[in-house]
């Protein structure tokens, strides 16, 4: 096929950006009209990934739809293509971002075209991080995202934004320019950046793997995040707008679990190998920690922030148990990490815009008020303590079969996390639901509108779905992460042989 | 005579020179006149400069003038950096009342001396080229004299540089008198044995030299000179003569110097380092934006030298790179600056552009996308500057240098988040004038489309550069 379907997927949402660009004069009509290409063209760019899905290849661990052309002269190419492990995030990032678009246009009143172009330049730039086969290309994704993430928290965050804004940014600037370092090296060291060359040859000679696995994981932690470098991400989502909480959550932090199954294993197999203890040990400080700091907490945002850390550590742990259970867990983990906790902040978002407040403490009894509410918060609720029926569970269940295998205490502490989860968010739904009606200024509010029930119901609908019936994930994944593994293995022998020589 | 085909363009700027020289006497208020002739005139020496294939490779008036692909190069882009800063600034030369006809001039005269110091091939014709430069630049500084601050700005660029200029001299001296050469070539082959004297004079040369690129330890001058001159000048200052500094002290050390490389590379990675380190930290805590850029600069000289550390090609050709994208940036940011004017009086603080956004979207996106690629984030430009300049670090496994300048880089992303926080996150303040002049427009808004685009096409600078070979 000749049609680059992945460059369509990547750069039409750029495309209609700046469409929204040039319409230039802020009347209603004007601003319709932007509303509409944005919808537009995120839903087409949907419905192109969708078709993306169809025609993929799940038998097969290549990758798939391969571009290559020439950019950096002598350098570095332009290299794009897919596997079944990065399609899954194409596919959460193309469903995330029309909805997105969706609650912006419900509920931001202020700059609102800005805000499109944002959205999705922020799209492009994220499918990008996804599709690309050269490192350089996509560090340039990586890093790409910050301009317009840190415009989105600054510009319509809330009143601590300009600290929250440039926290986010210097952290994960600061652990990426250590990438962008290993990167260069890696080419000087290999001749290539191209990553379908390192996986195959897999030449990067061993004394070098653990310095540049360390600076790749910099970049992983600060972004994923790990503890302790976790703590931009608590303001990031607090002051946030919704819309960018919504992308923060559900796709950014993705960007790095998906770095450390592609780059770190997959270049790096006896210094991952080597730091998977520190892994192990991180994981369950974020997930212990974090979840006790998440129960302590009166923001609501910030309490789906701390658990939004200690679901990442759940990631961590999978992706480095290196089983097959362990991996295929993380993957499903961090794709249903992404509809619900999108979901939770969409929720909190609902709320906020009716009440203007994220504290706890001013809500209570909402259940004789807003029902439907209620009754979609309580879903999200469960799946995200990883209730069976609900694509947490599956995740999490994989995760901890894969880690029983590797190593028994870190499984039964990370299951605490279970336990822990359980405990703030239905500690958390209690408070807000149930009991009586304290603030007066709630008696005044009002139900979904259909646009939150469309938004919401989907994502509930995607949640549910893929809790009863994992398959189509587990399909998609399985040869690629099979093949990650037997790499990974061949790769470990290989060095080892070669070390006792 | 057939030697003089080769520096046609330099002969008819010299005569252009003397000719507007005549008309400024004869013709009553002919500013106007004398500017758009300038332009006219800058634009046909660029053009003038193709009047030789361009493989040249030839070194005139025994072998004291060189005319390769190297100083082609540079002299395009002086003379294409010169058009657009007149371009920009004419407006606001009129509005301060600078509008004398010794300006034009006085640029020409510059760039003049610009276009020898990048040819030389000699002490003698070096320090010829180099004096005409600064001596012009110096009146310049001072160009609006009846303001105070202008006045300092150039006796503190005259003394200053005058002192730099006297080390510079000695440099010359020692390096003359163990040598026995003032040719870059015999210099170079007689540099073998290595004596006192003549690491003495290579120290002077590099003092000097850095002193005209402005890099630490020698940049005292640029915040004061830069705040203090009209900016227009400032804009000249921060953008062209940067271009010829960086081309002599890349011949500099790429010919005569290169047999010792051992006693330079650690002063220059010093420099770099703790330009870098001193740019990025001291810039944080400005108001004047003009301030802000003079301490931008020496942390983004810091990273041109550092490519220069590297003793190689690739950092050769990563250091042009770097400095044709960093002219387009400042270029641009300066555009933005003329263009803070509220009645007839032009703004210079950062609080001044609090609220752009809400009055001026189009300036503040391009000061949006400027800002980010000053601070290195990609897909913009001013990645791709510092993208090559680390490749050619790494290879030459300066581990040290590339993290110590990828670490600054993050500091010094602060403050051009700080501007852009003013810029899109603050109350808005009154409207700036928007009547300016087509020249100023066209600059700024191609130094941020190329900027913006130039991801999609990266080989392009590439291309053009990777004949640059000097060793």
């Amino acid at each position: 096929m000749n049609f680059p379907i992945l460059s369509a997927v990547t750069f039409l949402p750029l495309i209609g950006s700046i469409f929204i660009l040039l319409i230039k004069d802020s009347s209603d009509k004007s601003i319709n009209s932007a509303k509409y290409v944005a919808i537009f063209t995120s839903f087409v760019n949907f419905l192109l990934s969708i078709f993306l899905w169809f025609s993929f290849d799940s038998s097969t661990a290549d990758f798939q739809f391969i571009e290559n052309k020439q950019w950096v002269k002598g350098y570095f190419n332009f290299k794009f293509g897919v596997d079944g492990i990065s399609i899954l995030f194409i596919l959460l990032t193309t469903f995330i971002t029309p909805l997105c678009i969706l609650s912006v246009i419900n509920s931001v009143k202020e700059r609102i075209k800005e805000f499109l172009i944002a959205l999705l330049v922020m799209e492009t730039l994220m499918i990008g991080v996804f599709c690309s086969l050269d490192l350089v290309l996509f560090y340039l994704f990586f890093e790409g995202g910050l301009i317009p993430m840190f415009l989105i928290i600054g510009i319509w965050g809330g009143p601590r934004r300009v600290y929250s804004a440039f926290k986010f940014f210097l952290f994960t600037l600061l652990g990426s320019v250590l990438l962008l370092i290993a990167v260069i090296s890696i080419y000087w060291i290999t001749g290539t950046t191209d990553m379908t060359q390192l996986l195959l040859f897999n030449n990067i000679p061993k004394e070098y793997q653990y310095l540049l696995w360390l600076a790749f994981f910099s970049s992983f932690a600060v972004k994923l995040p790990m503890w302790p470098v976790h703590t931009w991400l608590p303001d990031a989502h607090v002051e946030a707008p919704t819309a960018g909480s919504v992308i923060l959550a559900a796709i950014l932090l993705k960007m790095a679990g998906y770095g450390f199954i592609r780059f770190s294993i997959g270049l790096f197999p006896v210094a991952s190998d080597f730091f998977t203890p520190l892994i192990f040990l991180l994981s369950i400080i974020a997930i212990v920690y974090t979840s006790l700091v998440a129960l302590m907490q009166e923001d609501m945002k910030k309490l789906i922030a701390y658990s939004s850390v200690a679901h990442m550590g759940f990631v961590t742990v999978g992706i480095f148990t290196l089983t097959k259970q362990g991996l295929e867990g993380s993957i499903i983990q961090m794709i249903s990490h992404g509809l619900i906790s999108a979901a939770l902040f969409l929720c909190v978002g609902v709320v906020y815009d009716r009440v203007h407040s994220r504290m706890i403490s001013s809500y209570g009894g909402l259940v004789h008020i807003v029902p439907k509410y209620a009754v979609i918060f309580m879903i999200f609720t469960l799946a995200a303590l990883g209730l069976p029926g609900t694509s947490g569970f599956v995740g999490e269940i994989l995760i901890l079969i894969g880690a029983f295998q590797k190593n028994i205490l870190v499984a039964v502490l990370a299951s605490l996390g279970v336990i822990f989860a359980a405990a703030y968010m239905l500690w958390l739904y209690k408070r807000v639901i149930f009991g009586k009606i304290n603030n007066n200024e709630l008696k005044k509010i009002y139900d979904l509108n259909k646009t939150e029930i469309f938004i919401l119901s989907s994502l509930a609908f995607l949640t549910l779905f893929f809790g009863f019936y994992p398959e189509p994930l587990l399909r998609t994944v399985d040869i690629s992460v099979s093949e990650l593994i037997r790499n990974y293995e061949m790769d470990l022998t290989f060095y080892l042989k070669e070390t006792v020589k | 005579m057939d030697q003089l085909n080769f520096i046609i363009p330099e002969l008819f700027l010299i005569s252009s020179i003397m000719i507007l020289l005549m008309i400024g006497v004869f013709y009553n208020n002919s500013f106007n006149l004398i500017y758009k002739l300038s332009v006219i005139i800058l634009l046909a020496t660029f053009i003038l400069l193709f009047n030789h294939s361009i493989d040249t490779s030839i070194k005139l008036f025994n072998n004291s003038y060189a005319i390769d692909y190297f100083s082609l190069f540079m002299k395009a882009l002086t003379l294409i950096a010169c058009i657009f800063v007149m371009l920009s600034s004419f407006d606001y030369i009129k509005w301060i009342g600078i509008n004398k006809i010794e300006y034009p001039i006085l640029i020409l005269s510059a760039t003049l001396g610009m276009m020898i110091m990048i040819s030389s091939y000699d002490l003698i014709v070096f320090y010829m080229g180099l004096e005409l430069q600064s001596l012009s630049l110096y009146v310049l500084a001072s160009f609006n004299r009846d303001n105070y601050r202008s006045s300092e700005a150039g006796l503190k660029y005259f003394v200053l540089g005058a002192l730099s200029s006297g080390l510079l001299l000695y440099g010359c001296s020692l390096i003359y008198g163990f040598s026995g050469s003032t040719n870059f070539d015999l210099i170079a082959q007689n540099m073998d044995q290595l004596n006192t004297g003549s690491i003495f004079g290579i120290v002077f040369i590099l003092v000097g030299l850095t002193f005209k690129v402005s890099a630490v330890p020698f940049h005292m001058w640029a915040p004061d000179v830069y705040e203090g001159s009209p900016t227009s000048v400032t804009t000249f200052l921060a953008i062209v003569p940067k271009v010829a500094a960086l081309t002599v002290f890349i011949r500099f050390l790429y010919v005569p110097f290169f047999n010792v490389i051992g006693q330079w590379q650690m002063i220059i990675i010093f420099i770099s380092l703790a330009s870098m380190i001193f740019g990025a930290v001291t810039a944080i805590g400005q108001t004047n934006i003009k301030r802000l850029m003079a301490y931008s600069s020496i942390g983004h000289m810091g990273y041109a030298l550092a490519g220069l550390a590297t003793a190689s090609n690739v950092g050769i050709q990563g250091t042009v790179i770097y400095l044709s994208i960093y002219l387009l940036m400042n270029l641009g940011i300066f555009s933005c600056i003329f263009m803070m004017r509220r009645k007839n009086i032009f703004y210079e603080d950062i609080q001044d552009l609090s609220g752009l956004s809400k009055n001026h979207p189009v300036i503040s996106f391009c000061l949006l996308v400027l800002l980010f690629s000053l601070a290195g984030i990609p897909p913009l430009a001013g990645f791709f500057a510092k993208f090559y300049i680390f490749m050619a670090v790494i290879e030459a496994e300066m581990y040290t240098l590339a993290i110590m300048g990828l670490i600054t880089t993050v500091i010094s992303a602060f403050y051009y988040l700080r501007i852009i926080k003013i810029i899109y996150f603050d109350e808005s303040k009154e409207k700036f004038e928007i009547d300016q002049n087509f020249g100023l427009r066209i600059s700024l808004a191609l130094s941020t489309i190329i900027i913006l685009v130039y991801f999609i096409y990266p080989s392009l600078l590439i291309d053009v550069v990777s004949n640059i070979n000097l060793i």
